[in-house]
């Protein structure tokens, strides 16, 4: 089969929708594994930070939390950008099946930071740059979700909120770079900076399973709700009734 | 065992923040599998409306 009949062939609903019914454990199982050894060896095996002791801890929910705020985000964006141009309705599915997820992480990012912050900083908040744009990280996938929610009509929905998913994506790299354009409270990077990562293996390995595995969770709970959504957009197409009748196993 | 969830006096802060971790997990996992259930549900229900609707005008 040719790649080109192999990608027509995931293009149809009834293949997509049984195909990412089919990667879900591929997605879970790692994920689970992955953040119980990630956020276990996080709490218990990693040693306390020389300075900031064991509220460093905080960062094997905090960092993968902002990951994963940021590639949604990106994932979101660009699916609506290919809907929009190419008007695939799959992708529209993707970036709606994406922003409750992503808004999610953005939130634990904000709690977390924020719970991290009064101890190391001496305050809750702070209006500074990197929190600043979080902040309206989190406000841009409450906004996709709420005009979304405001349509009857999923094309219209679809297409108005894939507008504003395109261009809420100038705030990513604003987010990214917001610690090294202007003074900021929040520290810089400390895995992905010049001269390597600034943290022992110890204490390193934990956090970037937590990454791999917030990501894996990102893959199988998209295929849940992307199947979700690829539903709610072919109500009564026929294939559905092959898909109903047998009712094949719980999912 | 006390030394471990006293966090070396930032315990509080710590144990917040792995516990909101813990309610956003589960709550993607929850909510993901019922948006499905749901659109499942929809999609059935939708389908035997439609058969129902058929076999009515073929009467």
């Amino acid at each position: 089969m040719g790649t080109w009949t192999w990608f027509h062939k995931l293009s149809s609903p009834p293949h997509f929708y049984r195909i990412a019914g089919k990667m879900i454990p591929w997605f879970a199982i790692p994920a689970a594994l992955l953040m119980a050894y990630g956020l276990y060896a996080g709490l218990v095996l990693a040693p306390a930070d020389y300075q900031q002791g064991d509220a460093f801890r905080i960062i094997y929910v905090h960092a993968p939390a902002a990951w994963l705020s940021l590639m949604c985000y990106s994932v979101m964006a660009v699916a609506a950008a290919v809907g929009l141009v190419w008007r695939i309705k799959l992708a529209h599915a993707l970036a709606a099946a994406t922003a409750p997820i992503g808004a999610s992480f953005a939130f634990l990012c904000l709690a977390t930071g924020s719970i991290w912050g009064r101890p190391m900083w001496g305050t809750w908040w702070t209006w500074d740059a990197r929190l600043t744009s979080q902040l309206i990280l989190l406000f841009l996938y409450l906004g996709y979700m709420a005009l979304r929610s405001a349509y009857d009509d999923l094309g219209k929905a679809d297409r108005a909120s894939a507008v504003l998913a395109v261009v809420g994506i100038v705030n990513v790299p604003i987010i990214h770079f917001s610690v090294t354009w202007w003074n900021s409270l929040h520290q810089g990077s400390t895995v992905l900076r010049k001269g390597g990562p600034a943290m022992p293996p110890s204490m390193l390995i934990p956090l970037i399973a937590c990454f791999f595995g917030f990501t894996f969770l990102y893959a199988a709970l998209a295929c849940v709700r992307v199947r979700a959504e690829v539903l709610r957009r072919e109500r009564n197409a026929h294939w559905l009734k092959d898909l109903t009748a047998p009712r094949l196993g719980a999912q | 065992m006390n030394d471990f969830l006293a966090m070396g006096g930032y315990g509080a802060y710590v144990w917040t923040s792995y516990g909101l971790a813990a309610i956003v997990l589960v709550w993607n996992i929850r909510s993901a599998l019922e948006a499905h259930r749901d659109a499942r549900h929809r999609a059935e229900r939708a389908l035997s409306m439609a058969a129902t609707d058929a076999a009515t005008r073929s009467m």
